[in-house]
Order: structure tokens, then C-alpha cells, then sequence
């Protein structure tokens, strides 16, 4: 059973921020959700401290092996997050990891100190690179700003904080130490690619917002490498994801240093893949590490 | 019966032409009968996604038909190559596996849920569109509520489905008018020219209308329903890519501002719901 960071899991399959509703699957699929829940730990989708209505579309574009996305963190607000999801989220039968991000320091100061109230709460990331967010600087894409705002947020929680760590810089393993010099006890890698597309007929960007985050197998060994080079040099857990859709996708992840795997584009494909990474990655472990 | 959790692999039972469209069925061992209206996410068991290359995601596909059948219900769906995962869904052969999650969304309304004055409906329906209506038409017909069945066509190619979902007996089903805009059959031009003449009518208002068709011919009827005061169903379509909620692909702008997600607020959609549908 790992233990993330104090806290016991039955697996080490949790899913990726943002792409996955529990409480609206749950709606489709019924209580057979909470009976085979995918994941060990459910992080939520990324709440912000007003509600965004997210990007305008289209927003999604499938690619070879993958596909770009710029949903633009549609999200109904810190205030009602609490009251309407939040109860739901508690029913759920693993441990809650509340995903957050605020355009400056003080707005993130306030989710992070009115989700350190909630009981139900296991842990908390902090969405530090959104590729879809035109809130100007992005900070997770320097080292010195990830440091700083980790210094304002840790006196804030007791916590564990993860950091998730943008792919769309030269050194992440930069923005990881600076994560861990400013008190977050993981990082999580990688959030999705810029990317681009292009619609045919109209020989235009495929997406209303012009860009995306690039995520499904295509990305895998970009975020291997990325893993390889962030748990080099940083001595706090890394969450490793990036097109993991089996468990011998998850077990390399695994053995480059991940203490944890998230599930996400595989899930669009089949609503129950983290479940079934989790058993075939027991497989690829109990028959032993010799393959790997 | 609610949905299965998950993806369940289901046998095609048979592929066969229907003018340029293919029409394939499934056996489903598992899920509940679909209710009118309703989608399921397709992936073909192999050449989807393996070596990389697209088709990557599952492919949503609204229900033409279901029945029951030996050991499961029998699925029908009606589907026009326009890329490669509709391509690959053409291409099925009977015996092939193919990777299903649904039922997924809402379904239709009867016209007194949507309002209790209402009479009778009226189905409008454009190209490959016309697959939710064929199982919509026939739930209308097993309850004896009246209804006008208004099909439009680009030309005999993309009048696909039509003989197996809307003939009887040898010939149209006798509530059916037909458009198309080469002229080879029915009225030559829109169907919404025959949806404007029926809608002018005294007894329109006692309808409802529910339609299923390229962006462009529901934002037509859309608007035209809004002009006489006549509510409407419209079974949209956006880009989807896991039909449960989870990738908050298919927003669709809401007149009262904001998005709804189609996959669970969706398909069928209340005309006055949505903000103007959007069209090249």
C-alpha cells in the first residue's frame, strides 16, 4: 500500500487534475462508480476563487495518439465548490486532493486557507501551469516565482502541497527545486503541451483559442524524461503522468522515480482505465521487475 | 437499469450500405434499452488507437434502433464516413469487436412534457440527422401520438437510411415528406421550406418540434420554431471526447449564458436553451 505523503492508498493509480467528474459520472453510472472506483485518490478539477465559464469552443481536437484540449478551467467558483461539490466529493470512497489556482499570491493564499478548513480534504495541489489561462504569467514557468508563492502558501496548511509542474520550459527540474526549497512536500508532472492544429478545410486553427495542452500516449516519452530529470535532483515525491493508458505504461513511470501515476486522457477512452492500470500494473509486479 | 460502468465489448452483427452511409448493428449483452435520443461512445476493438495514428478517442453515435434480441439488445446505428473513426466504424465486418459505454444523455420529451397544450409533433431531420428520429418516430407511433416526419436530403447519395428507417410496406411511411435539394425526390430545396409552411399553419402552435441535423439546418429551425412561438427539441452534436462528463469537450453555448456540457446536459436540447447554434 503506498503512502503518499502520509497518507495510505490502496494503489498507486490517481487521476490527473481536470479529467475526470466524479459527481457527474457518478449521475451517468450509478453507485457502481464508488464500488469500482478507478482511482486510489481523486484529485478534482481546478478550482478557482470566482466561477469560470472556461474557453469558448471549440476545445478539443484529437491528434495521432492523443489530443489537444483548451477547456479553460470552467469551474463553478471557489464558494459554491465547497458547498454544492464538495459533500459529494466526501462520499467518494478514497482520499480527496482539492486542485487550486489563483492569478496572484493573495488569491492564492485565500483557496488554499478556505480549502486547509476542510476536513474532508486530504491534500492540495496547486495548478501552477494551465496552458489555457491567459492570466498572463504563468508561474510555474519560473523557478523564482514557484519559490516565492510557496513561501506565502506553506505557513497557510498543514497539508501535504504538490506542485504541478509545467512542461513547457527548458529545465522543469528548475521549477521542481525551487518547489521543494519553498516547502511543497510533491510535485506532479506533466501537465499537457502547448500545442497546435490545424482544421483542414478551413486551413485555420482548429481551436477557438488558437492553442492548447497536447496530452494521450504521444506525450509518454516526453514525461519520462521530464520524471527522469526532476526526481534526479529533488528528494519530495513526484505524481508522474503523461499518456499512461496500461499498467506497463504506469510501471515506467514507476521506475524512473514516480511514487505515484495519474490517469487522464485513458479515461475519456474508457471510464473505468484507472482500474484496470492498477491490476495490470500489480501484474507487471508481481511478475517481477526483471522486464522493467 | 442503470448504465454499465465502463466500456463493455460488443459483437457487430451485421454492416450493410444504405445509399452512401453505412447502417451497423450491435449486440449488446449488458445495457439497458436506450431511451430515444440517446448516444453511445464507439471504438472499434482493433485499428483504434493501438500503434498511435487516429483514431484515437471513441466516436459518439446517436441510436437509430434498438430491439431486443437473442441474448441482448440489438443496437442499429447509421453512420456517414466523413474521417477516420467514422471510416474505421463503416468499415466493421459482422463478428468484429467493438468497445461501447452507454446509453449515454438525455433523450427526447414527449410533446406534452414539453408542453401540456400540445397536440402532436413534428420531426425535422437532415442527412445522417435522421437516425435519432427513426427510433423517436417509432416511439411516438406506439403510443398513438400524432405525428409529421419532414426529411431533407442533399441528393440519393446522403439519403442513406432512409428506406430502412422510415419505409414500410413497400413505400414511405404515410407521415413522411421528403426535401432534397437536387430535386430527385420530394419537394426540391430545404426542409425547412416544409417545416416554414407547416409552422404558418393554425394548429402549429399545438406542436412540438424535434429535429436532428447539420448545424446549419437546426439553427434554421431553431430560429423558425422562435419566430411562431413553437418549442422545440434539438439532439445536437460537438466534440466530444469521453461522453461521461469528463473532458469538458462539448460545450455548447447557453442562451443564458456560459456552457453546458452536451454529454450529460445533452444531447437533446430545449431550442430556447441554447444560444444561437453555431455554423460555418
Amino acid at each position: 500500500m503506498p503512502d503518499f505523503c502520509g497518507i495510505q492508498l490502496a494503489h498507486p493509480v490517481i487521476n490527473a487534475s481536470g479529467t475526470y467528474d466524479a459527481i457527474a459520472a457518478r449521475r451517468v453510472f450509478g453507485d457502481a462508480l464508488l464500488e469500482d472506483f478507478p482511482f486510489s485518490a481523486f484529485v478534482s478539477k481546478t478550482i478557482t476563487p470566482e466561477p469560470r465559464a472556461g474557453n469558448e469552443p471549440r476545445r478539443i481536437w484529437e491528434t495521432p495518439a492523443g489530443m489537444i484540449n483548451s477547456i479553460g478551467l470552467p469551474n463553478k467558483g471557489l464558494e459554491d465548490f465547497l458547498t454544492e461539490d464538495l459533500p459529494q466529493l466526501a462520499e467518494l470512497p478514497v482520499p480527496l486532493i482539492v486542485s487550486v489556482m489563483a492569478t496572484n499570491r493573495e488569491a492564492f493564499g485565500r483557496l488554499v486557507a478556505a480549502v486547509e478548513a476542510c476536513d474532508e480534504v486530504a491534500a492540495i495541489e496547486l495548478n501552477v501551469s494551465c496552458p489555457n489561462v491567459h492570466s498572463g504569467l504563468i508561474v510555474g514557468e519560473q523557478p523564482s516565482e514557484t519559490e516565492a508563492l510557496l513561501e506565502v502558501l506553506r505557513p497557510l496548511t498543514e497539508k501535504p502541497l504538490i506542485v504541478k509542474l509545467t512542461p513547457n520550459v527548458a529545465a522543469p527540474e528548475a521549477v521542481a527545486v525551487a518547489a521543494e526549497s519553498g516547502g511543497a512536500d510533491a510535485v506532479s508532472l506533466i501537465n499537457t503541451l502547448k500545442a497546435s492544429a490545424v482544421d483542414p478545410p478551413g486551413r485555420a486553427p482548429a481551436l477557438a483559442a488558437g492553442h492548447g495542452g497536447l496530452s494521450g500516449p504521444a506525450v509518454r516519452p516526453i514525461a519520462l524524461q521530464q520524471l527522469r530529470a526532476v526526481t534526479a535532483v529533488t528528494e519530495i515525491p513526484a505524481i508522474g503522468m503523461g499518456g499512461i493508458s496500461s499498467g506497463a505504461d504506469a510501471a515506467e513511470f514507476l521506475a524512473l522515480g514516480a511514487s505515484l501515476v495519474a490517469v487522464g486522457t485513458e479515461s475519456f477512452r474508457d471510464p473505468r482505465a484507472g482500474l484496470r492500470i492498477a491490476n495490470e500494473l500489480e501484474t507487471e509486479v508481481s511478475e517481477g521487475s526483471a522486464r522493467l | 437499469m442503470t448504465v454499465p460502468f465502463g466500456r463493455r465489448l460488443c459483437e457487430v452483427a451485421e454492416n450493410t450500405a444504405s445509399g452512401g452511409y453505412r447502417i451497423f448493428s450491435l449486440l449488446d449483452r449488458d445495457g439497458p434499452a436506450p431511451e430515444p435520443g440517446q448516444f453511445y461512445m464507439l471504438a472499434a476493438k482493433l485499428g483504434w488507437g493501438e500503434a498511435g495514428g487516429r483514431p484515437f478517442l471513441p466516436r459518439a453515435i446517436s441510436v437509430a434502433e434498438a430491439a431486443p434480441a437473442k441474448g441482448g439488445t440489438r443496437l442499429d446505428f447509421l453512420v456517414e464516413s466523413v474521417g477516420p473513426g467514422t471510416d474505421r466504424l463503416c468499415q466493421l465486418e459482422a463478428g468484429e469487436g467493438v468497445w461501447l459505454a452507454g446509453p449515454l444523455g438525455n433523450s427526447f420529451s414527449t410533446p406534452k412534457q414539453v408542453n401540456p397544450d400540445a397536440a402532436g409533433a413534428i420531426l425535422v431531420g437532415g442527412g445522417v440527422g435522421i437516425a435519432p428520429l427513426a427510433i423517436w418516430r417509432r416511439y411516438l407511433v406506439e403510443r398513438g401520438i400524432p405525428l409529421r416526419v419532414l426529411l431533407g436530403f442533399r441528393n440519393q447519395e446522403h439519403s442513406g437510411g432512409l428506406d430502412e428507417l422510415f419505409c414500410a410496406g413497400g413505400g414511405l411511411c404515410p407521415d413522411v415528406r421528403l426535401a432534397t435539394e437536387d430535386g430527385h425526390a420530394g419537394h426540391q430545396g430545404y426542409v425547412t421550406d416544409l417545416l416554414a409552411t407547416m409552422l404558418t399553419g393554425d394548429d402549429a402552435t399545438s406542436a412540438v418540434v424535434y429535429s436532428c441535423g447539420p448545424p446549419a439546418m437546426l439553427e434554421a429551425v431553431r430560429a423558425r420554431c422562435a419566430e411562431h412561438g413553437v418549442a422545440c427539441e434539438l439532439a445536437m452534436e460537438s466534440p466530444m471526447a469521453c461522453g461521461f462528463g469528463a473532458c469538458f469537450g462539448c460545450a455548447v453555448p447557453r442562451s443564458d449564458g456560459g456552457y453546458m456540457r452536451l454529454c450529460v446536459d445533452g444531447p437533446v436540447v430545449r431550442g430556447d436553451a441554447v444560444a444561437e447554434v453555431a455554423h460555418a
